[in-house]
């Protein structure tokens, strides 16, 4: 599977009053046609300017280095804007948390819907407004035809996300970059837009990024997991090698957290990360997470290298796999919430 | 700034959980304030003026009112005039300087007092309106939508054709008339501050609407105030200026600064300093205290949330 | 970790905190300039009860009506029909400021819950300040006690809230909700604004103080799971109405009305493998100002029968819960071959 998108050492800084933020801090990333990596971390861990960097959309003064950055083969770093430009919307598209403001108030959804296919394919107004009723219609929505007509004002938060999905696949991108696409949604609404985004993937084959804090989107949703923490890729694997096997403690902490109905039992102790989130101004040496990290020893201050197991597989932590899943499944012992996880 | 507490098991270098980051809302306020040169800039020269009204009565080397005919409209010093009066004499012999010094009196007097008038009707219009909302909202938005129907400097002049202009009607008159805008930004304000789930949170403990308004919402408002109060002071200011250049404001023989540019604007072609010197007084006065409202505005905009 | 007082227990019921009786809240609103005021049943018809010790879990969606329901508890607005006991005195007639002293709130977003201007010490002591409980010596001791006991350390007290995490300003939210030690608290979706670590840290904070400290909780939530997790009893309400009520334990097993089922089919746990479920619930939740006939849950309704778009559902109370659906009403389910 070749890869439609492949990042090394992604690095973002942001020069703000204190000093430099370093919030990104060199990223491996790849995704393949047809793939849906999930990028999840807390807050403040660099994963939104990640998708940002790849889209090209950061503010100028952010300052963005890759050792490789290559978008179907072409490297993203060294394009013009108007290539960029080119390549945004058409070859690559993105869905954003809040369906409100990322649609533009004063034109009708199908103007919206329209303009892209026009833009980039020279496509007739006749071809772009099928278009736009078959995407309306695969994403779930009735009435197609009338809906063009509307104001995104009319529509409800679940319609306008759907909106936003059916604009993002007008072109048949190649990549679809979701950032919590679904967070500012009700639970009904958010496992009804990530069931259709799952199955549009499968029908149209693109590669899909998306961004969340939620471990439970990124355990039904993705085939491709990176784990981030404070500007970094703590962890990354296939889901079910993740969740089953979580081996950097962060990992092992985040499933720890969430409670899991008929599983975890009922008004127990759920597990917590102790601690805050350290700053990225200025250098940083050593593991991040070492003053939350319950194993956390003089070597950690020095280093924290990656750990490759397999292709596509790899923790950052000085501690062996071994020692790593036995502590692991303590936590596990100690909270029974894990038992979801590998069962 | 990094306060560390409970530093117990912290490893050097990374925060704790206990640990309070950030500067106090004190802090960024004075590093920010010192990080703007609009504002400083502003707030030197204003407070410059401010000296020179204060210490008129010390300083001025003449008596502002003494006429004296035979040193009628003597050059300014870098025009061939003497030193004995620096900014020269006005047509009738009075030192320029010495009216110019007590003249920064009647327009910080003005400018002060209209913006604390109209600044508390307005205030108590806007966060009536903003926070009860309902039917005291149409009533002040309707009162709005009024008195910005009426021509402020024509309202102004007939009151004083009327009544006859003294200092004292000046600002009873601004000051009745500029509250408009204190309305409009303080009800958009308090209905902010009103969503605000701390101000719920103050309700169910029980607090008194006063309560509310003095301790909850007021200090979160008090810098939008602050900003209208600066810009409708020179408002306040420049229409002083105006109505006084037409004669219907301050009365002679008092050194309003408008009133000295009504008094050269004869001269305009023969001695134009007559006319450029206080002109130039009241756009530095004016200037200055614009931008120390746009500086204020700048550093109180609200904190930055992560 | 006590387990929840099972309901049907012989043992002597604890007296009850909170009643809501036929509790009704309606709004006029505008639908355009010129169009007249329409109603908007916001709450309509609530009954319920909660008893010392319990957690009630409240969950909808937005717009069901729970967090109208959790302002008129606090006070914040007054039922147009209905009544609201307060240990069995109702509020309207109750002192405002009594009341307030008995039930206090925890507001989702910490962010706003806090006055930017105030220092930690003064945003948690207000309350004692308003009720003028003991003299300001007492109130700086009293603030420390409260900031022990949720785990935040006594130096905040001089803080402001633009120095403290997320986390930590929830715990002040919290602490200036129990320093009146009150016997209720209204908690609005307390964690969903918080990161995921952040989040867990302020459950078993709210579980181990609703032990130390005897309280009853209302927990205003939309993620079950959290609800699952800490609440005794459960209430789901559906355009102001609480479909069904029952206690934690059935709630996996046993609920019974299709819009619970697709709640919980809409939980998203953190097992890789099961993929995404299809609630099946349609894309539109109706319109409140003219909510459907009947059952107002039937347009989203995969069991929908005949009778539903025409029958209101009665409100039928068993010994697991309470339940509005005509699947479990002997009356007029037997409909269904009609269908």
């Amino acid at each position: 599977m070749s890869a439609v998108l492949e990042i090394t050492g992604l690095k973002v800084d942001i020069p703000v009053s204190a000093g430099d933020l370093h919030a990104v801090r060199g990223i491996d990333l790849s995704v393949g046609k047809g793939e849906t990596l999930c990028i999840v971390g807390e807050s403040g861990c660099g994963k939104s300017l990640t998708s940002l960097s790849i889209m090209g959309l950061l503010p100028s003064r952010a300052r963005v280095s890759a050792d490789m950055m290559n978008f179907t083969g072409r490297p993203l770093l060294s394009m013009s804007e108007t290539e960029l430009s080119d390549i945004r919307g058409d070859r690559m598209a993105m869905i954003f948390q809040e369906p409100m403001t990322s649609l533009n108030p004063s034109y009708s959804i199908g103007n919206q819907l329209m303009e892209p296919l026009i833009r980039h394919r020279n496509a007739s107004k006749d071809e772009a407004r099928k278009r736009a009723i078959y995407l309306l219609e695969k994403v779930g929505i009735t009435a197609a035809e009338s809906r063009l007509n509307q104001f995104p004002h009319q529509l409800s938060g679940g319609l306008r996300q759907r909106v936003m999905i059916a604009m993002a696949l007008m072109c048949d991108p190649e990549l679809i970059i979701a950032d919590e696409p679904t967070t500012a949604l009700d639970v009904t609404i958010q496992a009804q837009i990530l069931h259709l985004l799952a199955e549009l993937r499968r029908e149209f084959n693109s590669a899909l990024i998306l961004i969340t804090h939620d471990l439970g989107v990124v355990a039904r949703v993705a085939d491709k997991v990176a784990v981030m923490y404070a500007g970094r890729i703590v962890e990354t694997g296939r889901v079910e090698e993740v969740f089953n096997n979580p081996l950097h403690p962060y990992t092992q902490g985040l499933i720890n957290c969430i409670p899991i109905p008929g599983k975890t039992a009922r008004g127990s102790r759920l597990g917590s990360i102790p601690g805050i989130v350290p700053t990225l101004i200025g250098e940083t040496q050593g593991c991040s997470f070492r003053n939350r990290c319950a194993y956390a020893g003089p070597a950690c201050e020095i280093d924290d290298p990656v750990v490759e197991l397999a292709p596509g597989r790899s923790y950052r932590c000085v501690l062996p796999e071994d020692q790593l899943k036995r502590q692991g499944d303590e936590t596990i012992g100690k909270t029974g919430s894990l038992e979801a996880a590998s069962a | 700034m990094t306060i560390a507490i409970d530093d117990k098991g912290a490893r050097p270098g990374l925060p704790s959980a206990n640990q309070i980051t950030g500067p106090t809302p004190g802090q960024q306020l004075r590093k920010r304030i010192f990080g703007h040169y609009g504002l400083l800039i502003g707030a030197g020269i204003l407070g410059l003026i401010f000296l020179m009204a204060l210490s008129a009565p010390f300083l001025a080397p003449h008596d502002p009112y003494a006429q004296s005919l035979l040193a009628r409209v003597k050059p300014p010093v870098w025009l061939g005039g003497s030193w004995e009066n620096m900014l020269g004499t006005d047509v009738l012999g009075r030192d320029y300087l010495s009216r110019l010094m007590y003249g920064a009196q009647i327009s910080l007097l003005i400018g002060f007092a209209a913006a604390f008038i109209s600044g508390v009707i307005g205030t108590a219009m806007g966060v009536a309106a903003g926070y009860f909302g309902g039917k005291v909202d149409l009533v002040v938005t309707f009162l709005i939508t009024v008195r910005l129907s009426m021509p402020v400097v024509l309202v102004a002049l007939a009151v004083v054709a009327l009544v006859g202009g003294s200092l004292e009607v000046v600002i009873a008159v601004l000051g009745l008339l500029l509250w408009d805008r204190y309305a409009v930004v303080m009800r958009s304000a308090t209905m902010q501050i009103r969503q605000m789930d701390y101000v719920a949170s103050a309700r169910a403990v029980g607090c008194s609407t006063s309560r509310i308004l003095l301790t909850e919402i007021m200090p979160n408002i008090v810098n939008n105030l602050i900003v209208v109060a600066t810009l409708e002071m020179a408002h306040a200011i420049l229409l002083e200026a105006a109505l006084s250049f037409l004669g219907m404001g301050v009365q002679p023989p008092l050194p309003s600064w408008g009133l000295m540019v009504a008094e050269g604007k004869d001269y305009i072609l023969f001695e134009p300093w007559l006319i450029t010197i206080p002109g130039v007084a009241l756009f530095m006065m004016v200037l200055a205290i614009n931008l120390m409202g746009d500086g204020i505005r700048d550093v109180t905009a609200p904190e930055n949330r992560n | 970790m006590s387990q929840q007082q099972s309901q049907s227990s012989g043992a002597a019921l604890p007296p009850p905190v909170l009643e809501m009786q036929d509790v009704t809240k309606t709004y006029m609103v505008k639908r355009g300039i010129f169009s007249p005021k329409q109603p908007l049943r916001a709450v309509n018809g609530v009954t319920l009860t909660v008893r010392k010790g319990e957690v009630l879990g409240l969950v909808g969606e937005s717009g069901c009506g729970k967090s109208t329901l959790a302002k008129m508890l606090l006070g914040l607005e007054t039922p147009t029909a209905g009544e609201i006991l307060i240990d069995g005195i109702p509020a309207h007639l109750g002192d405002r400021i009594a009341i307030s002293r008995r039930i206090q709130p925890i507001f989702q977003d910490p962010y706003s819950s806090l006055n930017p201007r105030k220092t930690i010490g003064s945003i948690i002591s207000l309350p004692l300040r308003v009720h003028k409980v003991g003299d300001p010596s007492s109130w700086r001791k009293s603030v420390e006690e409260i900031l022990d006991i949720v785990g935040l350390p006594r130096r905040v007290y001089e803080s402001y809230p633009n120095q403290l995490s997320g986390g930590q300003r929830q715990r002040v939210a919290i602490a200036r909700a129990l320093i009146m030690r009150p016997e209720v608290v209204i908690c609005d979706e307390p964690t969903s604004a918080l990161d995921v670590s952040v989040q867990s840290q302020i459950l078993n904070l709210l579980m181990d103080l609703r032990e130390e400290l005897g309280l009853t909780y209302v927990l205003i939530s939309h993620n079950l799971a959290v609800v699952e997790h800490i609440a005794t009893k459960v209430a789901v309400m559906y355009l102001g109405r609480i479909v069904e009520e029952t206690g934690t334990e059935n709630l996996f097993e046993r609920s019974r009305h299709p819009y619970t089922r697709a709640l919980l089919d809409s939980v998203l746990t953190p097992e890789p493998g099961l993929g995404v479920p299809d609630s099946n619930l349609g894309i539109a939740f109706p319109n409140p100002i003219s909510p459907p006939s009947g059952c107002t849950f039937h347009p989203r309704c995969v069991k929908a029968m005949a009778q539903c778009s025409q029958i209101v559902p009665r409100p039928l109370t068993d010994e697991l819960g309470h339940v509005e659906c005509h699947l479990y009403d002997p009356e007029t389910r037997d409909n269904t071959a009609a269908a």
